[in-house]
């Protein structure tokens, strides 16, 4: 283990390792803190200029304010509208383009494969006006699922390096058994390898999730009205309008940020598998 | 009987391109295709409504006179560049965590907490902390100095400003994959490397890194396209400002081709390209190198 287990190291050392962890901790997260505190404080504390200080009161009021008087509440209802179905949509089609790239063999079959990895790297806005303008010509442009669309094509890129790469660690034997059986491509797929492959449908749908719920630039360009604008396009508009309101920008920054949180710590674990799948071979 | 003969003897050829076409399709035409189409679109005249006008290069040639763009490019420099630091900085939170005492785990997941949140939630608290007369960071100048500097509204150091925003997150991601690096760091080289004499950063650099080598790339590879790609900080924190000091190509290109400042598709497309020229340069080495991995295995 690198670096050398503290528990080797001196008794000073050790116990000055558990006070420097969470001190470190702090620093890191203050500008975290410093929001999530304000976001209690009540509007007259802001006045008389006590930003650090505690709050002279526990301000709950600035979510229900929040709630009661911005659309909050439709642009997060918004945001599961269009990241929902983006996540089974993406997932969906990984799960059959990972298995027919990482299973069968094929004169293209790496060329389609980086394909769809080089599609995922591009910048957004080399795809930004012949999108818009295909949404528009669809007659979805602000609709949830003409961005739901979009976001499902787009993520299938990654999702589908995910997906091919996660079969490939398969045991092919199990495959090649069954085809000595005789059992049909599709039930192969469907009762032999998709069962095997929920960890990985469990860590794409987290990440897809979060980075969907994140989007802010596609939200932008594809959504404009508060009834389809989700969270984070939702988020930047009232920005502008609390001018200098700033327990109201907090307590609304808080609430846009939970739901990727909240999946965050339950399923910590996919999430973290996820996302470093590649980083270790 | 005999097509579904003919289909059993075919399906495995068949299949692959069954599972496929959907994908496929989708990919098509909502990524590979709309890139063409860009470049096709920066040849011409179009304010996204009426008829198009050819101008062929003209859209380029008006970027090489347009001081907006060049600002913008040189910003791109500077992010690239700065955002580099995510990697060793992560690199050195990892090794800095990568112990075992009580309560680790969850220092490890608060610590990549900043990665979980939206980059328009992280712009606004950096907003926050940077904020004049009240913001954490400008009280602490102010009380360093004597005088506050307004970050954001400077344009010496807007940038600046907005790229530690977007290092936040960045740092935290390459730190997590660092982190599962470190846990399959072989053990017994360590043990070797340890008898024959090597500590510290001779350790670091000898041992550890060249094991690193394949989370190194991924911290790479997300922190180019992470560079590039900034567009949310600086919408959500100066909106371009102050007078256009903090502009990056893909927010120049949005300011151009859809916003208050007009809808010129052709001339917002011809920046995007030149976005994804600066891109692609990047994306073949990193195609190139995994299809090198791929083949030789």
């Amino acid at each position: 283990m690198f670096p050398r287990p503290i528990e080797q190291a001196s008794a000073t050392k050790q116990w000055l390792y558990t006070i420097a962890v969470p001190v470190a901790l702090f620093l890191w997260l203050l500008p975290l803190l410093g929001v999530a505190v304000t976001s209690f404080r009540p509007a007259s504390d802001l006045a008389a200029g006590n930003y650090f200080g505690m709050p002279t009161r526990f301000a709950y009021e600035n979510y229900l304010d929040v709630f009661n008087n911005t659309p909050m509440g439709k642009y997060i209802l918004n945001s599961f509208k269009v990241t929902v179905p983006t996540v089974i949509g993406a997932v969906a089609l990984s799960c059959m383009t990972g298995f027919a790239l990482a299973i069968y063999r094929f004169p293209s079959n790496l060329i389609i494969f980086f394909m769809f990895v080089a599609g995922n790297f591009v910048p957004f806005q080399i795809l930004m006006v012949p999108v818009r303008d295909l949404t528009v010509q669809l007659g979805m442009y602000n609709t949830w699922y003409g961005l739901a669309l979009f976001h499902i094509a787009f993520q299938s890129g990654f999702c589908t390096l995910f997906m091919r790469n996660f079969i490939k660690s398969l045991p092919f034997e199990l495959i090649e058994a069954a085809r000595v059986e005789g059992v049909a491509e599709w039930r192969i797929f469907w009762f032999i390898v998709l069962p095997l492959m929920r960890p990985a449908i469990a860590a794409l749908s987290v990440l897809v999730f979060t980075f969907i719920w994140n989007d802010f630039f596609w939200a932008t360009v594809l959504t404009s009205s508060p009834d389809t604008q989700p969270v984070t396009a939702g988020l930047s508009s009232l920005n502008g309008q609390w001018i200098a309101q700033w327990q109201l920008v907090s307590a609304g920054s808080i609430l846009a940020a939970m739901p990727p949180v909240l999946m965050f710590f339950a399923m910590q674990k996919h999430f973290i598998a996820g996302l470093t799948l590649g980083a270790v071979k | 009987m005999s097509a579904s003969s003919s289909w059993k003897a075919n399906q495995r050829r068949l299949a692959p391109w069954l599972f496929l076409t959907p994908g496929i399709v989708m990919f098509l035409i909502y990524v590979i295709v709309p890139i063409f189409q860009s470049m096709w679109i920066s040849f011409y005249d179009w304010d996204g409504l009426g008829a198009k006008t050819w101008i062929g290069l003209g859209n380029y040639i008006e970027l090489i006179d347009d001081d907006a763009f060049y600002t913008s490019f040189k910003n791109n420099i500077i992010w690239l560049v700065l955002y580099m630091f995510a990697v060793p900085a992560g690199l050195m939170i990892a090794i800095f965590l990568n112990q075992t005492i009580r309560g680790m785990r969850f220092y490890k997941s608060l610590f990549f907490f900043p990665f979980v949140i939206s980059q328009v939630v992280v712009g606004l608290m950096f907003s926050w902390f940077y904020a004049p007369n009240f913001g954490l960071l400008y009280k602490l100048i102010e009380m360093l100095t004597g005088q506050g500097v307004a970050i954001l509204a400077d344009d010496r150091f807007v940038t600046y400003g907005i790229i530690a925003a977007g290092l936040w997150p960045q740092i935290a991601y390459v730190m997590i994959l660092y982190l599962t690096g470190l846990n399959n760091v072989a053990p017994d080289q360590i043990e070797a490397a340890r008898l024959d004499g090597a500590k510290g950063w001779k350790m670091l650099w000898y041992v550890i890194i060249p094991q690193l080598r394949p989370a190194t790339f991924i911290a790479v590879v997300v922190t180019v396209i992470g560079a590039l790609r900034s567009f949310d900080l600086v919408s959500v924190m100066t909106d371009g400002g102050p007078y256009g000091s903090s502009r990056v190509l893909s927010f120049y290109m949005y300011e151009k081709a859809l916003s208050e400042y007009g809808f010129r598709m052709g001339y917002g497309a011809a920046i995007a390209v030149v976005l994804f020229a600066i891109m692609m340069v990047f994306i073949s080495g990193f195609i190139w190198k995994m299809w090198r991995d791929e083949t030789e295995r």
